[in-house]
């Protein structure tokens, strides 16, 4: 399966992005929201930190046993009445999903909100097969109508404003009364509940995602507010749960830490709205729930990342919090990124999943300010696994060549300190003097990148070394 | 099984070091640690006396928009449900859960509700089902769903009604899990040695906020979260 | 001779080339805390633009000229988080797998501080002999802040100069946009950072705008300037030395020549 992505052209996209004054004024609006409520969460929470701690040792002790932990969980789900089908690859789980759609002749998927459906390409496949996937995510059906991937992976729509989603409804719902007036948000809300609702009942397929696997029980855990996912899979006879490996936790008190931390981290709720555990098919005697319960269990490209340096982005639980924080995220929204992944846990994960020569450009687009780390729930560290893919690049030369032979200049002197000092001394000097009448440099050969933008401070004359070394003292 | 699932085990334990699966020693541990489910840091603000844990879960619950009202026993449920559909201008048309919890109040009493039990369909507006236990931590409902249970209950009408029996009130969702268990170990229950197959915590009605960070309710849950706690202990 | 910390100062490549009297700032404030202060010459970097370029060989290079060069003295002082975290925190990880010099790299790690930090954590010194008129206020450069925990320690010393007025900058926490190399290789984003950072410091009516890192000050200064807002800039080690008559980054030298100090 081709991926579709542009992470390639990240740096045109930024640029673009960046000019993007309906991006910038959504982004303005969001921003506030996310920091304060995770950072009000943690204050209301003393335990906050400890069981962020919790929650990484939890993972770790999962994925050090990771196959073991798989078969419990699948033993659970075949002995609840429900299917586990193992997907090696993107292309795997688009023909298990299919398969199952034929099988009860489905002409209509409802789907909740999932990210691996959106990495598996999972929409396209079903119309390909002549089958009409529904986003029933508010966020999703919204860029579902303007044919755009989510730029969050938890508000697909945050970088859309008020209007836009406006002009989306009418242009789609033109069944609907051209005079309506959409002024408020709740009048779009309604719009969009009211259109939705009939097809809640008339898929015969629903798929949702899983934040969480549990091995004691089979079970597998969607956190939502909107209730969507509910009505996707508690209505239609088939479930499907689309869920990556590393989801899984031993036990419902692990998956409860990690709740606690999951929505906190988010949105700053302390519960979403609606966490629901799925445990197979309906049982004997339930009035409604699904027949027939499929998970697919998705690897393409995650067993390899295991025991290697990259090993610890398996811990991520898709809280979103480090997007929320970062200010290149902040900068220039997640269409930028160019895949499904976007912010700092994109451009450490989207390399190990679609290759460094595609998505090279994601880890090298970060100043290491480290927030999104301090943010983490999970403890992630993401700024050192930016680095350990800068280092892939630079070992396979990947990174462009200028930059190469720049930094091995650059090396050659760095380690000779003696030989640093004397061309250095010289350079400053007369940078110092080029300076000299305003104290700034305004443009610079070879430092166009920085000019650009911002003058260029002078140097002040000798280098410190030179003037100590001749017994310069305070 | 499928040569899938084998490249994917395969290739797992060749990251983890290994040529087969981990070694019985290991098994028994993991399966123990797993038998075992021990709890994390459970958060001490439910370290409080009963009365203490239902103020607390009314409060968290009223936080997150739900609304809520005390009465003293089951005979006086109906009467203050219809209350409040006319006091929030709702119709008195109800879709309730055939739960025999609820068979203890006398509906018959009050004429004002017109009750239909079962399963809803899309035009009900309003349903009225028991919970079978609450979180204090975060103001949350926990529903399982069951011969008596319909989940779509909490879900389809735009008015949610939840009767919830003060005693039910627990301190946090490893409580509710143990309950879980019980329910799975209890061959009484129907459910053939399994759990309940949707276990739903609701924490608040419905809510989005998808268009420009506005906090919107109703989203495709209900817009209403009633909650009516009896106060039985 | 005094009795004294032996310290050697890790003077970075910023301050060594572009503001020495950051550096002769930093020995002041050293001295006058009773440490006897060299300079070890084998230093030009601590290696950060090739670490955070991928290329760990040139680092590890680095790192061990550094480690030979300042090994023997009490403690090890840089005037930037960004070094001191380079040296103390991340020296260790890189060289974890040399036996020969992994036991060194913690030991130069465990002494290496952040001038400020070293003057209030270890030194305990609780207020400098210095005055300033003025109202400034204060960025946190990332590394110095998450790496090494600075935020509370310039502020206190700060809050001892005489006639200075602090005022919190808004979003102090969040990054200027420097960040090394990244600040020309997506110099878009960079700018977006920086201008977003310029709008919170003139919101401040900040006369100056202090840090603890050259990195953070120049891209600062280069964007204030560009944008002809009329705030100076500084380096915080300069006011708390009471060497602050020299002309704020980026401006000229009086007399119009460059600087070439005495001797």
């Amino acid at each position: 399966m081709t991926v579709h992505s542009t992470s390639r052209n990240f740096k045109n996209n930024a640029r673009d992005q960046l000019a993007n004054e309906d991006l910038q004024a959504a982004l303005n609006k969001a921003r506030g929201h996310f920091v304060d409520g995770r950072s009000t969460a943690r204050d209301n929470l003393p335990e906050f930190d400890a069981l962020r701690d919790q929650a990484r040792d939890i993972k770790n002790h999962t994925l050090e046993h990771l196959d073991f932990y798989l078969e419990a969980y699948e033993e659970k789900v075949r002995e609840s009445g429900g299917h586990v089908h193992w997907a090696r690859t993107a292309a795997d789980a688009q023909r298990i999903v299919l398969d199952i759609c034929r099988s009860v002749d489905a002409k209509q998927v409802n789907k909740g909100k999932s990210m691996i459906g959106e990495e598996i390409e999972i929409n396209k496949a079903l119309e390909a097969d002549g089958i009409r996937p529904i986003e029933t995510d508010l966020g999703e059906y919204i860029i579902q109508l303007r044919g755009e991937l989510p730029s969050h992976i938890i508000a697909p729509a945050v970088h859309l404003t008020k209007a836009q989603v406006e002009t989306s409804f009418r242009e789609n719902h033109t069944e609907l009364d051209e005079d309506r007036v959409l002024e408020e948000p709740l009048s779009l809300l309604d719009e969009a509940r009211t259109i939705l609702r009939k097809k809640y009942f008339e898929a015969e397929v629903g798929i949702t995602g899983a934040n969480l696997l549990v091995a004691e029980t089979g079970s597998s855990i969607i956190v939502t507010n909107e209730g969507n996912g509910d009505l996707s899979q508690l209505i239609p006879k088939v479930h499907i749960v689309l869920a990556s490996l590393e989801k899984i936790v031993p036990t419902l008190e692990d998956a409860a830490t990690i709740l606690r931390v999951l929505a906190r981290s988010a949105t700053g709720q302390e519960f979403s709205s609606y966490t629901t555990l799925s445990t197979g098919p309906k049982r004997d005697g339930d009035p409604d729930g699904p027949e027939q319960y499929h998970v697919v269990l998705l690897d393409n490209g995650r067993t390899d990342m295991l025991g290697t340096e990259f090993e610890e982005m398996l811990r991520c639980i898709r809280c979103g919090a480090c997007m929320n924080h970062c200010p290149v995220y902040q900068s220039v929204g997640g269409h930028a990124y160019g895949w499904v992944y976007p912010g700092p846990m994109g451009s450490v994960l989207s390399p190990g999943l679609i290759g460094v020569d595609e998505a090279g450009h994601l880890p090298n687009a970060s100043s290491f300010c480290g927030r999104c780390e301090e943010v983490c729930p999970m403890h992630i560290p993401l700024p050192k696994m930016m680095r350990h893919w800068r280092e892939r690049e630079f070992e396979s030369h990947l990174s462009p060549g200028s930059a190469r032979v720049g930094l091995g200049v650059w090396a050659f002197f760095a380690r000779r300190p003696r030989l640093y000092q004397l061309a250095t001394g010289l350079q400053m000097r007369a940078l110092s003097w080029m300076g000299r009448k305003r104290g700034r440099l305004s443009s610079l050969p070879l430092a166009k990148g920085w000019t650009k933008y911002r003058e260029l401070p002078a140097p002040q004359g000798r280098t410190f070394q030179s003037r100590w070394k001749s017994g310069e003292r305070v | 099984m499928s040569e899938e699932r084998d490249q994917i085990l395969s290739s797992l334990r060749r990251s983890r070091g290994r040529s087969g699966p981990v070694d019985d020693a290991t098994a028994e541990t993991l399966r123990a640690r797993i038998a075992g489910h021990k709890r994390n840091i459970v958060p001490a603000r439910t370290d409080t006396d009963h009365p203490g844990l239902v103020d607390l879960f009314e409060t968290m619950a009223q936080k997150v928009f739900a609304t809520t009202t005390r009465v003293s026993d089951m005979a006086e449920v109906p009467d203050a449900i219809a209350e409040y559909l006319r006091g929030a201008n709702l119709p008195s048309e109800v879709v309730m859960a055939p739960d025999t919890d609820l068979d203890a109040a006398p509906w018959a009493d009050n004429s004002m509700l017109e009750i239909r039990r079962g399963v809803p369909d899309e035009p009900d507006q309003v349903s009225i089902t028991s919970a079978p236990s609450a979180v204090a931590e975060t103001g949350t409902l926990a529903m399982y769903s069951g011969p008596a249970h319909p989940s779509t209950l909490n879900f389809v009408p735009e008015t949610h009604v939840v009767v919830l029996p003060a005693s039910r009130v627990v301190k946090s969702y490893e409580d509710v899990f143990d309950a879980v268990r019980e329910i799975t170990a209890d061959p009484e229950s129907g459910r053939g040695g399994l759990p309940p197959r949707t276990v739903n915590f609701i924490t608040g009605p419905s809510r989005s906020g998808d268009i420009e960070q506005t906090l919107l309710l109703g989203a495709h849950g209900p817009r209403r979260l009633h909650i009516v706690i009896v106060e039985d202990d | 001779m005094s009795d004294g910390p032996r310290v050697a100062l890790f003077v970075t490549c910023l301050v060594d080339l572009f503001r020495p009297s950051v550096g002769f700032a930093a020995v002041k404030l050293m001295q006058d805390a009773g440490c006897t202060v060299e300079v070890p010459a084998a230093q030009t970097c601590c290696g950060q633009p090739a670490y955070n370029s991928g290329d760990r060989a040139d680092t590890i290079a680095i790192a061990r000229q550094v480690i030979a060069a300042f090994e023997g003295f009490d403690y090890v002082v840089a005037p930037s988080g960004s070094c001191a975290g380079m040296i103390s925190k991340h020296y260790p990880e890189l060289l974890a797998d040399d036996s020969d010099w992994s036991a060194r790299a913690t030991a130069l790690g465990a002494r290496t501080h952040e001038l400020i930090s070293f003057l209030t954590d270890v030194l305990e010194i609780k207020a400098v002999d210095a005055a300033f008129e003025g109202t400034v206020t204060y960025h946190d450069s990332c590394s110095g802040l998450r790496e090494l925990g600075i935020h509370a320690q310039p502020r206190s010393l700060l809050d001892g100069v005489e006639g200075l007025h602090l005022r919190e900058l808004e979003d102090s926490n969040v990054c200027c946009g420097f960040g090394g190399t990244f600040c020309v290789k997506y110099p878009d984003i960079s700018n977006n950072m920086v201008s977003n950072k310029m709008e919170k410091i003139v919101a401040t009516g900040a006369e100056t705008l202090l840090a603890g890192d050259m990195g953070c000050l120049m891209n600062m200064a280069g964007k204030l300037q560009r944008d002809g807002a009329n705030v100076r800039v500084r380096h915080v080690a300069e006011v708390l030395a009471g060497m602050a008559d020299e002309p704020a980054i980026g401006e000229p030298q009086a007399g119009g020549e460059p600087q070439d100090g005495k001797v």
